[in-house]
C-alpha cells in the first residue's frame, strides 16, 4: 500500500505523473493486456517496417496469410509451437522460482545433439532394439542433455551464486558453436556437398505425425512433439499447483528469505528445477530435429529459446496457457518466414515484434498493478 | 517559554494526507514556538510520521498549508524543506551504508559543485561536533557505527545543512537510557541556541521528560496541545488511546522445568564478516521466559538467526531438548519444535504475495501426508486458525500484504504457535504494533509460557522485557554483560546495555 | 619469447577489448545509479548498424560514432521508461530491449550487408609512437582507443571523486537516503541509463567502424552479454573493467594468435574461449567478491518508489 509522487522533469516543470497502487486489481485488466500488447506491437512494428521503405499492410497481409492462410500454413504453425510450448514451459517454471533461465536456446541445441548423435550411430550397433524403443531413449537422451547443461549454471547458481543470466546465455553460444562443430567436422555427412550438415536420420526413427490432425492436409508435419508438449503442460500444471514441490518453488520464486526461514532447501531446489527447465528445452530440441529437419544442421533454431521467454512472460508463467500463447507466437515465426520469403526482409523482424509485445506487456501490467495520473503541479 | 513573545516556527494548517483506504492525516493543526522542544505524541499508525514528513518535504500534502516564521511554503521536495532550515533524523535512518559519515553528511548539496573537498567538510564536521557534543568518527563507514553513532550523524548532517528546525522521530528507540539522558542534553543545548526541536514518540516517560509543549494525535487526528509541566502521565494516556488505559499483565506463576534450549559458547559472524557472537552461554527452561535486553545491533539478531538455523555459528554449541543442532539448518531447528518470530515480519516471516493458507502451511505442509496436497482442506483448517488468532481477514485467499502490521503478527502466531512449539524464539515481537496488537502478542506469549514453552524474548522495549520475562539477560557487542532478574532497577540493566558489567558475571 | 608475436597478441587485445570496455563503462554507470540494463547487445547492435550507415552515408566516421551514440541512448530510454517510471521488471525488459534490438538492426542494415563502409584510420601520435614496443602497441591505434584510454581512468575519478559521482553511488544504494538528501533519483536513473546506452551504442559502433569494419547481422556476437558479465567481474569499477576488457581481449585474439601458430584445434573451440572465459572469470569473481564482502549496488534492478514500506 504505498503512493509516492513522482517528479517528471525539474522543479519548474507544471505536470507530474503520479503513480497510485490499486487497492482491487480489475480483473477486465489482466485479461486485456497481453491482447492489447500484442495488438499494441503489432501497431509499432507496422510503423517500423513502413519507415524502412516496406508496405507494412502487404507484409502483414504475407504474414497472416503464411501462418493461418490455408490448412497447410496452420499445420507449420502448429510444428513451430512445439519447441517453443516444450522450452516455454521449461522457462516459465524457472522464472517461477525466479531463477532467470535464458539459455532455452542452448539447452534445446544439446537436445538436438543428443538425440542426433543416438539416431545417427547407436541403431547400426544395437539393431535388436525396437524403432520404438529407439523413440523412447532418443525423449530421454534429449531430455537428460538438456537437464546437464542447464545444471551446470544451475549448480554454481545453487553452491556458488554465480550470477545464472550471464553464465546460462554464454553457454548458448557454446552450445550452438558445438554443434557447428559436430556438422562441420566429425559428424559431417560426406556426401553433403561441403554443407554443414550430417547425414539424414534413419526413417523408421523419425518422431511420428500426431494422430488425429487428418483435416489438416495429409501432409502436414506436426509430430509426436504437440502431444509430448500438452501432456508437459498438464503435468507441470498439476505439479505446480498441487504438490509440496511445486508449493516450495511457488515460495522460493516469491520470497526467497521467508523460504529459507520456512526451511525450505533452496540450493537443492535451484537443481531440479534447473534440470526440469534445461531438460524440457532439451526435448525441444529433440523434436525439432527427430520431427522436421530429420539430421543435425547449423541452424536449427530461429531463436526459439528466446522467443520461450517472451511466451512464459506472456503466459504469466502459467502451464495451461503457455500453449495458447506459444501458438500465437508460433504463427508469428511462420509470418516471419513468409516475410522473408516473400518480401526479402531478415527473419530477425521477427524478434522486433517479439521485443515490441514484451515492451507492452510490461508497461501494461503495471497499469493492472497502478493507476497513472497526470496532474498539474500545485504552486 | 513563558513570558517572552517566542516566534511561531512551525504552523501546519489543516494537513489532509491520504493513502489508499487509510486517512492518516484528517485536517492537522500544528505549530511550535522557535526555541521549543514540541513532542509529538501517539500511538504507532496515528499519523505522526506521515505529519513530519510532510513538514520535511518527503511527501505532499493532499490539503492544507504550512508556514514557518509566519510565511507561506510549499515544498516539493526534502531539499526545499532543508534550504528553509527543517531537517529530520528518521526513525530510519537515512544514511547511506556503504558511505563514510563525512560523504553522508555533504549527499545531496551543491556546494562545492564537481570535485568533492572532503578535507574541508571534515573540518566542518568536527567543529560541529564540538559544538553540540556530538562525538563520532567523519571518516568512519557508516556500517562501523553503533545505531546510536549514526543517529548522531543524522543530527549532524541537519546542522551541517543549517537545519533551524530539527525533527527526531522516535529517536530514543536505538538508544541505552544513558544514551538518552546525552541526548536530552544535546537537544535542550540546540532549543536555548534557538533551535527548534520536534519530537516524535509513543512513550509517556520520555516525553514528559524533555518536552516543553505536547501535541496528541490518534487516528490522524489532533486531539490536544498541552504544557508538558501541566500534564499528567495518564491523562496524556487517556488522550493517546482514547479510553482508560488499563495495561497490566496477569503472569501466571508457574514452576519453570527443565532446561530445554542450551546455548553454550556461542560464537558468530555478522554480514560484514566480523564477530558479532563472541562465546555466549545461556539456557531457557520449560514454562520460562527469559528476556534478552540491549540496544539492537549487539549480536540480538545474528543471535536469533544462529539458534534458528539461518545463519552459521563459528565455534559453540545449540541444544534443544538435549539434542544438539549446532549448524544444522533451518528445517532441523522447525523439526525439534523450535518456533521463530523473526525480526523482520514482511520479508522474512511472511510471503507477501501469496494467500494466507500458503503462509499459514508455511512450515507445516511438509507434515501432511502424500506428495500432493489438499488445499481445499488446507483452506478450512486455515479459516480455523485465522478464527482462533483474531486475524483481521476477510478470507484465507486475500494475500497476506493486505493484512495491516498487526494482523501481520497474529498471523506469524497463528502459524508458529499452531504447531505447539517446545522453543519460541521471539524477535521484537510488538515493534510497531498499536496498543491492541501489543496486548494480543503479549498474551500469547504468556499462553505459550503457560503451555510449556521455553521462551527467548529479545526486544528492544525494556518495560515489555521486564514485564513479561521470567528472567533477563543484557546482550552488549556480542557478549552478555549479566543476568538478572526483572524487577532489578532500570539503572542497573541500562548499566550492563552500554556494557559496564557488575561484579559476579551471570548467565 | 618472441616479441612479435606478443605485442601483435597485445595489439590485438586492445582492439578486440575497445569494444567491450565501452559497454562495460556504460553498463557500470547505469547499475552504479541502479538500472540493470540486460538490452546492452541490442544496443550494441543498434550502435554498431547506426554508426556504420551514417559513417557511410556522411562519409565521416566521426558523424557515425556520435549517430551511434545517440541511437544507443535512445534506445537506452525505452529501457529506462519501462523500468524507472513503469517500474517493470528489468531483467524482462532488457531482454526485450536486445531482442528488440538484435531485429531492428537486422532490418534496418539488410540492404548495407557486405557493403564496404568508412572506418577510423589508426593515429600514431608523435613521439610517443616511437618508443620501442609500448609505441607500437598503445600509441599506433585510431581515435576510439585512444578515446577509451582516456574514458575509463576519467570514469573512475568521476565515480569515485567528484560530487556527481557520490550522487550516482547514493542512487544505487540507497536511493531513499539520496531522495531525502534532495538528489532526484528519476533524473539520475535516467540520465545515467541513457549515458550507459550511449557508451553501449559507441561500443557496437567501434566494432562497425574500426575493429571489423561493415555490418553483419548480429555481428556483436554476444559481446553485449558479456559486457554485462565484465560489470561483476570488475565489481562497478571502471578500472577493473579495463582489466576484465582487455583480458577478454587477449583470450579473443589468441585465438588467432594460436592459428597463425599453426595449433590445430578447431576453430569452433577457439571461438567458444570467450564464453567460456567469462563464465569462468564470472565465477572467480565472484568468489572474490564474497571473500571482500563487495556487493552489486544494493538497489541494483529494484524500481524506487517514495514511501515503500
Ligand atoms: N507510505 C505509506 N503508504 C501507505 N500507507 C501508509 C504509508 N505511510 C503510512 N501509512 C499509513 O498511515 C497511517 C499513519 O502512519 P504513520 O504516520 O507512520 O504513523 P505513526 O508514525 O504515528 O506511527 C498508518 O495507518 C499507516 O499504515
Ligand atoms: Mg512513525
Amino acid at each position: 500500500m504505498t503512493v509516492e509522487d513522482m517528479k517528471v522533469g525539474r522543479g519548474g516543470f507544471p505536470w507530474r505523473i503520479r503513480v497510485e497502487q490499486r487497492l482491487v486489481r480489475p480483473r477486465w485488466v489482466s485479461a486485456i493486456v497481453p491482447v492489447l500488447s500484442i495488438v499494441l506491437g503489432l501497431l509499432t512494428g507496422a510503423l517500423l517496417i513502413w519507415a524502412n521503405g516496406v508496405d507494412p499492410v502487404a507484409a502483414y497481409v504475407a504474414m497472416a496469410k503464411g501462418a493461418f492462410g490455408s490448412k497447410y500454413a496452420l499445420g507449420e504453425t502448429l510444428v513451430k509451437t512445439i519447441p517453443l510450448i516444450l522450452a516455454g514451459l521449461g522457462v516459465s517454471l524457472a522464472f517461477r522460482m525466479q531463477l532467470w533461465n535464458i539459455g532455452a536456446e542452448g539447452q534445446l541445441h544439446m537436445g538436438a545433439i543428443a538425440a542426433g548423435g543416438i539416431a545417427l550411430f547407436l541403431p547400426q550397433k544395437f539393431p535388436q532394439i525396437q524403432p520404438w524403443m529407439w523413440l523412447v531413449i532418443i525423449t530421454a537422451a534429449g531430455f537428460a542433455a538438456g537437464a546437464l547443461w542447464a545444471l551446470i549454471p544451475g549448480a554454481l547458481k545453487a553452491y556458488l551464486n554465480v550470477n545464472e543470466i550471464i553464465t546460462t546465455l554464454m553457454l548458448n553460444y557454446v552450445a550452438i558453436l558445438w554443434v557447428d562443430y559436430l556438422v562441420n567436422v566429425p559428424w559431417k555427412d560426406p556426401a553433403s556437398l561441403g554443407f554443414p550438415l550430417t547425414a539424414v536420420f534413419p526413417r523408421e526413427l523419425w518422431l511420428p505425425r500426431t494422430p488425429g490432425l487428418f483435416f489438416l492436409t495429409p501432409r502436414h508435419r506436426v509430430h509426436l512433439g504437440l502431444l509430448f508438449g500438452i501432456i508437459a503442460a498438464i503435468l507441470l500444471y498439476v505439479f505446480v499447483t498441487r504438490s509440496k514441490w511445486g508449493f516450495e518453488v511457488d515460495v522460493i520464486g516469491r520470497n526467497q528469505k521467508a523460504a529459507r526461514y520456512a526451511g525450505m532447501r533452496i540450493a537443492r531446489n535451484v537443481l531440479i528445477v534447473m534440470a526440469i527447465s534445461g531438460g524440457l528445452a532439451g526435448v525441444a530440441g529433440m523434436a525439432e530435429v527427430m520431427g522436421i529437419i530429420h539430421r543435425l544442421q547449423h541452424q536449427i533454431s530461429p531463436g526459439y529459446g528466446y522467443t520461450a521467454i517472451i511466451i512464459a512472460w506472456l503466459a504469466k508463467l502459467h502451464p495451461l496457457v503457455l500453449p495458447v500463447v506459444a501458438f500465437l507466437f508460433g504463427a508469428l515465426l511462420v509470418a516471419g518466414d513468409q516475410l522473408q520469403i516473400s518480401m526479402g526482409l531478415p527473419v530477425a523482424v521477427s524478434f522486433i515484434l517479439q521485443g515490441l509485445i514484451l515492451f507492452f506487456v510490461l508497461g501494461g501490467e503495471i497499469l493492472s498493478y497502478y493507476t497513472l495520473r497526470i496532474e498539474r503541479v500545485s504552486s | 517559554m513563558e513570558g517572552e513573545t517566542a516566534r511561531i516556527a512551525v504552523e501546519m494548517r489543516n494537513i489532509v494526507k491520504r493513502f489508499p483506504g487509510v486517512l492518516a492525516n484528517d485536517h492537522v493543526n500544528f505549530s511550535a514556538y522557535e526555541g521549543e522542544i514540541h513532542a509529538l505524541l501517539g500511538e504507532n499508525g496515528a499519523g505522526k510520521t506521515t505529519l513530519m514528513n510532510i513538514l520535511s518535504g518527503l511527501y505532499r500534502p493532499d490539503e492544507g498549508e504550512i508556514y514557518l516564521y509566519g510565511r507561506r511554503v510549499v515544498f516539493n521536495s526534502p531539499r526545499d524543506a532543508i534550504a528553509h532550515g527543517v531537517g529530520m533524523v528518521h526513525q530510519h535512518f537515512k544514511l547511506v551504508e556503504t558511505h563514510t559519515v563525512a560523504e553522508n553528511i555533504i549527499l545531496g548539496l551543491d556546494k562545492p559543485r564537481f570535485f568533492l573537498n572532503l578535507a574541508e567538510a571534515e573540518q566542518e564536521i568536527r567543529r560541529l561536533e564540538e559544538q553540540y557534543g556530538l562525538k563520532v568518527d567523519p571518516q568512519a563507514y557508516i556500517w562501523q557505527l553503533s545505531l546510536g553513532e549514526q543517529q548522531r550523524v543524522e543530527i549532524l548532517k541537519a546542522l551541517y545543512r543549517g537545519a533551524r528546525i530539527l525533527i527526531m522521530d522516535e529517536p530514543t528507540a536505538v538508544l541505552t537510557p544513558q544514551e538518552v539522558e546525552e541526548l536530552f542534553v544535546t537537544l535542550r543545548r540546540m532549543a536555548r541556541e534557538g533551535h527548534t526541536i520536534i519530537f516524535i514518540s509513543h512513550k509517556l516517560d520520555e516525553v514528559l521528560a524533555i518536552a516543553d509543549r505536547i501535541t496528541i494525535l490518534r487516528k490522524g487526528r489532533v486531539v490536544g496541545t498541552v504544557e508538558a509541566q501541566m500534564a499528567t502521565k495518564e491523562e496524556l494516556a487517556r488522550m493517546m488511546v482514547g479510553r482508560e488505559v488499563l495495561f497490566h499483565i496477569e503472569k501466571e506463576p508457574v514452576e519453570p522445568g527443565a532446561p530445554v534450549l542450551e546455548v553454550q559458547g556461542l560464537r558468530a559472524l555478522s554480514d560484514r564478516g566480523v564477530p558479532a557472537l563472541k562465546g555466549v552461554t545461556f539456557h531457557v527452561r520449560e514454562r520460562e521466559i527469559l528476556g534478552v535486553a540491549g540496544v539492537s545491533g549487539n549480536g540480538q539478531s545474528e543471535l536469533a538467526e544462529v539458534i534458528t538455523g539461518l545463519r552459521e555459528s563459528t565455534g559453540g554449541r545449540v541444544r534443544v531438548n538435549g539434542q544438539d543442532l549446532t549448524n544444522a539448518g533451518a528445517r532441523a531447528f522447525i523439526d525439534a519444535g523450535v518456533s521463530h518470530i523473526p525480526e523482520d515480519r514482511v520479508h522474512v516471516g511472511i510471503v507477501p504475495s501469496l494467500h494466507l493458507t500458503g503462509n499459514l502451511f508455511l512450515k507445516a505442509y511438509r507434515r501432511l501426508p502424500g506428495f500432493f496436497l489438499n488445499w481445499k482442506q488446507m483452506r478450512e483448517k486455515a479459516k480455523e486458525l485465522l478464527r482462533h488468532f483474531d486475524v483481521m481477514a476477510p478470507n484465507p485467499d486475500v494475500e497476506a500484504r493486505t493484512l495491516s502490521g498487526g494482523n501481520i503478527q497474529k498471523l506469524i502466531l497463528a502459524r508458529e504457535f499452531s504447531s505447539r512449539p517446545a522453543v519460541v524464539i521471539a524477535v521484537h515481537p510488538t515493534q510497531g504494533l498499536d496498543v491492541g496488537a501489543t496486548e494480543a502478542v503479549r498474551q500469547r506469549l504468556l499462553e505459550q509460557r503457560s503451555q510449556g514453552a521455553a521462551i527467548l524474548l529479545i526486544s528492544e522495549d525494556l518495560e515489555e522485557v521486564r514485564a513479561l520475562s521470567d528472567r533477563i539477560i543484557v546482550m552488549y557487542e556480542g557478549e552478555i554483560m549479566g543476568e538478572v532478574p526483572p524487577d532489578a532497577p532500570v539503572e542497573e540493566i541500562g548499566l550492563l546495555m552500554a556494557g559496564t558489567r557488575l561484579e559476579g558475571r551471570g548467565a | 619469447m618472441d616479441w612479435v608475436f606478443i605485442s601483435a597478441t597485445l595489439i590485438a587485445a586492445i582492439r578486440a577489448g575497445t569494444p567491450i570496455l565501452y559497454a562495460t563503462i556504460g553498463e557500470i554507470f547505469a547499475e552504479r545509479a541502479g538500472v540493470l540494463n540486460l538490452g546492452v547487445e541490442g544496443m550494441m547492435l543498434m550502435g554498431a548498424v547506426s554508426g556504420f550507415i551514417v559513417g557511410l552515408k556522411t562519409g565521416s566516421p566521426w558523424v557515425g560514432a556520435l549517430a551511434a551514440m545517440l541511437v544507443g541512448g535512445l534506445m537506452s530510454l525505452i529501457h529506462a521508461f519501462v523500468s524507472i517510471t513503469l517500474r517493470g521488471d528489468q531483467v524482462v525488459s532488457g531482454l526485450a530491449l536486445t531482442l528488440f534490438g538484435s531485429g531492428l538492426s537486422a532490418l534496418v542494415g539488410k540492404p548495407y550487408v557486405g557493403v564496404p563502409g568508412v572506418r577510423f584510420t589508426a593515429w600514431k601520435i608523435p613521439l610517443l609512437s616511437r618508443i620501442p614496443f609500448l609505441g607500437e602497441v598503445l600509441f599506433q591505434r585510431d581515435p576510439l582507443v585512444y578515446f577509451s584510454f582516456l574514458l575509463f581512468p576519467l570514469a573512475w575519478y568521476f565515480i569515485f571523486k567528484t560530487r556527481p559521482g557520490l550522487h550516482l553511488r547514493a542512487v544505487g544504494e540507497d536511493p531513499a537516503t539520496a531522495d531525502a538528501a534532495g538528489i532526484n533519483v528519476f533524473k539520475l536513473r535516467y540520465l545515467y541509463t541513457f549515458i550507459g546506452g550511449m557508451l553501449a551504442g559507441l561500443g557496437g559502433a567501434t566494432i562497425s567502424l574500426s575493429y571489423t569494419p561493415g555490418w553483419i547481422e548480429g555481428m556483436t556476437a554476444g559481446r553485449g552479454w558479456i559486457a554485462v558479465g565484465l560489470v561483476i567481474f570488475a565489481f562497478w569499477d571502471p578500472l577493473r573493467a579495463a582489466l576484465g576488457s582487455y583480458l577478454f581481449g587477449g583470450v579473443n585474439s589468441l585465438q588467432f594468435g594460436l592459428q597463425t601458430k599453426g595449433v590445430t584445434i578447431p576453430i569452433y573451440f577457439l571461438q567458444m574461449m570467450p564464453y567460456l572465459f567469462t563464465i569462468l572469470v564470472l565465477i572467480f569473481a565472484t568468489q572474490e567478491r564474497v571473500r571482500r564482502r563487495v556487493g552489486a549496488p544494493a538497489a541494483l534492478g529494484i524500481p524506487y518508489v517514495r514511501g515503500e514500506r
